[in-house]
């Protein structure tokens, strides 16, 4: 009836696993309490689960994605507590507990926290700017937010019921494999990935559609924002990287569950194959995160430093190089998996030649603040962090794609601390930039820059504390995802590694403040005027938040600063004579049904319950058909409501002069 | 003072760090490679962060002195040197990548008046078995050779995925069920080092590491003798006890080794008469 899934499936094997559950199960249950008292499940239902808003949608990936990163945070707090304390068998994790954790951090902060606070950022954004009122697909881009959270909810249901993979967030068979880990934690890994990548594809189809179908009249390809640019390259990567990802892990699945050879060590597998399928998709995948957060870089610079982007064209070339090139570098992940010279060296030189257009990005963001008036907003400082901290890495990055090199420092955490010097400078400051600077157009107040200056100073002192060890202890040569160690040298700079996660810690806390502060005073910052920054592109034409269509009249393009031009005009708050009628697409359970319902197959799955496999799948199904069979997907704002919506709006400006 | 002293202290260390303080020609070769690669990147690296707080402080905001050009946006000289600077480091760095990349091929024996010591590696969990085909040992945790005399190493694994890591001579590779990869290495003086596996395998991993001996010719004749003298054997009736999941394993030795028992364990993945199993690079 329940497939493997027993009563000893619950986590009382540790206290600390315990804990955890307890934490996640207390949490759950605290929100549902709060709601409950709120009385907001109607308002939660009707006006965000069944939304296909791409402006609500976009704000829900942002949520999960927040709450993940508590979650991945959590872990990395919790392996740099026991690095630190791990001497000679010390500390308090056991190696089957530390294992979960590594392996966890890396799957949440990827594919759970990364992930969607991208899409989250493409979705409020990307329309806005191309002047359009929705995605193309509005009901397709809510599938693909449920299928993520559903992805997300299994990671976090493992925490409670079973365990989360051992196998670290790359699942490299054999250690994968049925013989070596019979458990259910790398099934949980795999379903996870496998239902979350389904909505990943969906979303890099969705913002191709959009992008290069959906813009304002005027706005051509050399007209787009930068932002624009890098999520239409990051869409496309994709929709063409996340195939082989899903096919890695499908066929892991088979090895598995149905006693296939693919990746095994013996009758004919081959682990080889797995780790190239694997880093096909994974180095694309770099830049998926990274393009996105470069383009918000683009603009964030450019606004707060009151200047024309320097060097466009060249940004969009360098764009367009790095995604082409992404696809050609996946090697350099596994030089020492035993490739000849001639191989190695090919990735090599590939890996040194994505350097170039990301140094000329670098050198355009420099020349855009020169001559420039800058303002230190959040935003920009997380720039200007970024900068900084990211050509640290990216020489650290040269040094490892050398092979030989590479024989000396892969796989200790000389790697861990590249890595992260890449993606948290590169990545999450970009999105934190992003976040903080469209912050009052998603909800028309001002997002409070005293704790966002805070939360800013804390992270990167914090990362500097935490990953300069971790560089330092790779030359001294300590491997990664070590759960105990016998060097005492090492000991010290794990604990400056330790401090500065705690460091970090207040960063996130300066987050939370900054959230509580800005709610509560947003009555009197209200944005009145849609643009608070002086902003240049189309977003901040509209108000802030935007109406449910985002422009009464779609706007016609005639420059690169679309928005600044018309400010410059003198038309950009011109009514138009008359308003017309608008199709708004309408609200629908089917994806949120969707996103539960696989999350119920995916479960079952883990747990070999096949009727409900079989089950989930036909509700699943079924939810398709009705909704593909259903041609009332639309409804009409009469001329009459969006004049009355644009009055509101018009008085609105008025009142600020 | 206190971090004058910390600074100091940690200097020191680092200064001993493996992959600063390389012990033979191979390990030397890459960790210069990482300093010239290093010193390159600096021509770029430097002045980028200089440049980057110095355009920050200089055009404030407050700073109403300093030039401001809202519109200027493009020049075709430096859109040209933007490309071309990084483009030539990259070639400095390509070329020096290419050449390095070939000579320093692990596959490649090293080139020496001395014939080479082989050594086979067995990568089990969770441990490292040593088999010397010349002398007809075998040591589980313990790496012995003279020093001086470049090492062939030939390494396998009987369970998942390892990493054989040596930072001072040879860096690493890894270790993989049915197939063979290989590393050199050649220590230049006696002297012990550390080695391990760097690929995260289950639970016993973190105690999966290895003593690594370069000896006087001497003292490893000596050791060879010692070996010799232990009661226990290798061979297929032995070596299941041996290769099961086993933590810590204290250095052991086995005085008789079965001839072919290296080949056995990479053929035994390979049984099943796959006619395209995965070419093997020898």
């Amino acid at each position: 009836m329940f497939g493997k899934l027993t009563i000893d499936a619950l986590p009382f094997y540790s206290p600390i696993a315990a804990g955890g559950a307890a934490v996640t199960v207390g949490g759950a249950l605290l929100v549902a309490i709060v709601l409950t008292w709120l009385r907001a499940w109607k308002y939660l239902w009707t006006d965000w689960l069944t939304s296909v808003d791409h402006k609500r949608i976009g704000i829900m990936y942002i949520v999960l994605a927040l709450i993940m990163l508590l979650r991945g945070f959590v872990d990395a707090l919790m392996m740099r507590a026991q690095q630190a304390m791990a001497l000679n068998a010390g500390g308090y994790l056991p190696p089957e507990h530390f294992d979960q954790i590594f392996s966890s951090h890396g799957t949440i902060m990827i594919f759970f926290m990364a992930m969607p606070f991208m899409t989250g950022l493409m979705n409020v954004i990307v329309p806005l700017q191309i002047g359009t009122r929705d995605v193309a697909f509005p009901w397709l881009n809510a599938v693909s937010l449920w299928l993520s959270a559903a992805g997300a909810a299994l990671v976090m249901v493992s925490l409670v019921i079973g365990k989360f993979s051992t196998a670290g967030w790359t699942g490299y068979p054999p250690y994968s494999g049925i013989e070596y880990n019979p458990g259910v934690g790398v099934d949980y890994w795999i379903w996870a990935i496998l239902i979350s990548g389904v909505g990943s594809t969906l979303s890099g189809i969705n913002f191709i559609v959009t992008i290069l179908k959906r813009r304002a009249p005027g706005m051509t390809l050399m007209r787009m924002t930068p932002f624009v640019w890098t999520a239409l390259v990051a869409s496309v990567l994709m929709a063409f990287a996340f195939p082989a990802i899903t096919v890695a892990c499908g066929l892991l699945a088979l090895d598995r569950l149905a006693g296939m050879h693919f990746f095994t060590n013996a009758h004919g597998g081959n682990m080889m194959n797995y780790v190239n399928l694997f880093w096909i998709w994974g180095h694309p995948e770099v830049y998926i995160l990274i393009l996105p957060a470069f383009g918000i870089f683009s603009e964030v610079v450019s606004t707060f430093s009151r200047k024309r982007l320097f060097g466009y064209e060249s940004l969009v070339y360098a764009t367009a190089a790095i995604g082409i090139l992404s696809f050609t570098v996946w090697l350099h992940h596994f030089f020492t998996m035993g490739s000849s010279a001639g191989v190695n060296a090919f990735f090599g030189v590939m890996t040194m030649i994505i350097a170039v257009p990301t140094g000329v990005k670098v050198f355009n963001w420099l020349l855009t603040m020169y001559r420039g008036r800058i303002d230190f907003h959040p935003s920009m400082m997380w720039s200007i962090g970024f900068i900084v901290t990211f050509v640290i890495g990216g020489m650290t990055g040269v040094l490892l794609a050398i092979p030989p090199a590479d024989f000396l420092m892969h796989n200790t955490t000389f790697l861990v601390a590249h890595f992260h010097n890449m993606i948290i400078p590169g990545v999450l400051f970009g999105y934190l930039a992003g976040y903080m600077y469209w912050f009052p157009k998603a909800f028309g107040f001002a997002f409070n820059r005293g704790w966002g200056l805070g939360a800013f100073w804390c992270w990167i002192i914090g990362f500097y504390l935490a990953f300069m060890p971790l560089y330092l202890l790779g030359l001294k040569g300590m491997p990664r995802r070590m759960e105990t160690y016998n060097d005492p040298t090492w000991q010290p700079y794990l604990l400056v590694a330790a401090s500065g996660a705690l460091v970090v810690l207040c960063g996130i806390g300066c987050m939370v403040m900054q959230l509580y502060v800005s709610i509560r005073d947003r009555a009197r910052t209200r944005d009145l005027t849609g643009d608070p920054f002086d902003g240049r592109t189309l977003e901040w034409s509209t108000s802030s938040p935007p109406p449910p269509y985002n422009f009464a009249v779609i706007p016609t393009v005639s420059d690169r600063e679309a928005f600044l031009e018309m400010k410059e005009k003198g038309v950009a708050y011109r009514r138009p004579a008359a308003y017309e009628p608008i199709r708004i697409p309408s609200n629908t359970p089917i994806g949120v049904i969707l996103g539960a319902f696989g999350f119920v197959l995916g479960f079952a799955m883990v747990w070999h319950i096949w009727w409900l496999v079989l089950a989930s799948g036909l509700v699943m199904f079924a939810a398709v058909i009705v909704r593909s069979s259903n041609d009332d997907q639309e409804f009409t704002l009469s001329a009459a409501e969006v004049k009355a919506i644009e009055d509101q709006r018009y008085r609105q400006l008025g009142s600020r002069s | 003072m206190a971090a004058g002293f910390a600074l100091l202290t940690g200097a020191c260390d680092l200064k001993r760090a493996a992959v600063i303080d390389p012990k033979g020609p191979i390990a030397l070769a890459e960790r210069n490679l990482l300093f010239d690669a290093f010193c390159v990147m600096m021509i770029v690296i430097v002045p980028v962060i200089v440049l980057t707080l110095w355009f920050a402080y200089r055009y404030r905001a407050s700073n109403t002195k300093a030039a401001y050009t809202p519109t200027w946006a493009n020049s075709v000289g430096i859109d040209a040197i933007t490309w071309l600077i990084p483009a030539i480091i990259v070639i400095a760095v390509a070329v020096l990548l290419w050449r390095s990349t070939h000579r320093l091929d692990p596959y490649r024996p090293l080139e020496s008046k001395e014939a080479p010591f082989d050594v086979q590696v067995v990568a089990q969990d969770w441990k490292w078995l040593f088999i010397y085909p010349e002398q007809g040992i075998a040591v589980v945790n313990q790496l012995a050779f003279p020093a001086g005399r470049p090492v062939s190493l030939r390494i396998t694994s009987d369970t998942v995925m390892n990493s054989f890591y040596v930072p001072q001579l040879a860096g690493q590779i890894y270790a993989m069920a049915g197939m063979q990869t290989r590393l050199q290495m050649l220590a230049d003086q006696p002297g012990t080092f550390v080695g391990r596996n760097s690929q995260y395998s289950g639970g016993g991993y973190s105690d999966q590491h290895f003593e690594v001996q370069a000896m006087s010719p001497a003292d490893f004749d000596a050791w060879v003798a010692r070996a010799k003298q232990g009661a226990m054997r290798l061979d297929a009736t032995t070596y299941p006890a041996l290769a099961a999941k086993s933590r810590a394993n204290p250095i052991t030795y086995y005085s008789t080794v079965e001839p072919r028992l290296f080949d056995s364990i990479i053929d035994k993945y390979r049984h099943s008469g796959h006619a395209h199993a995965a070419p093997v690079r020898r």
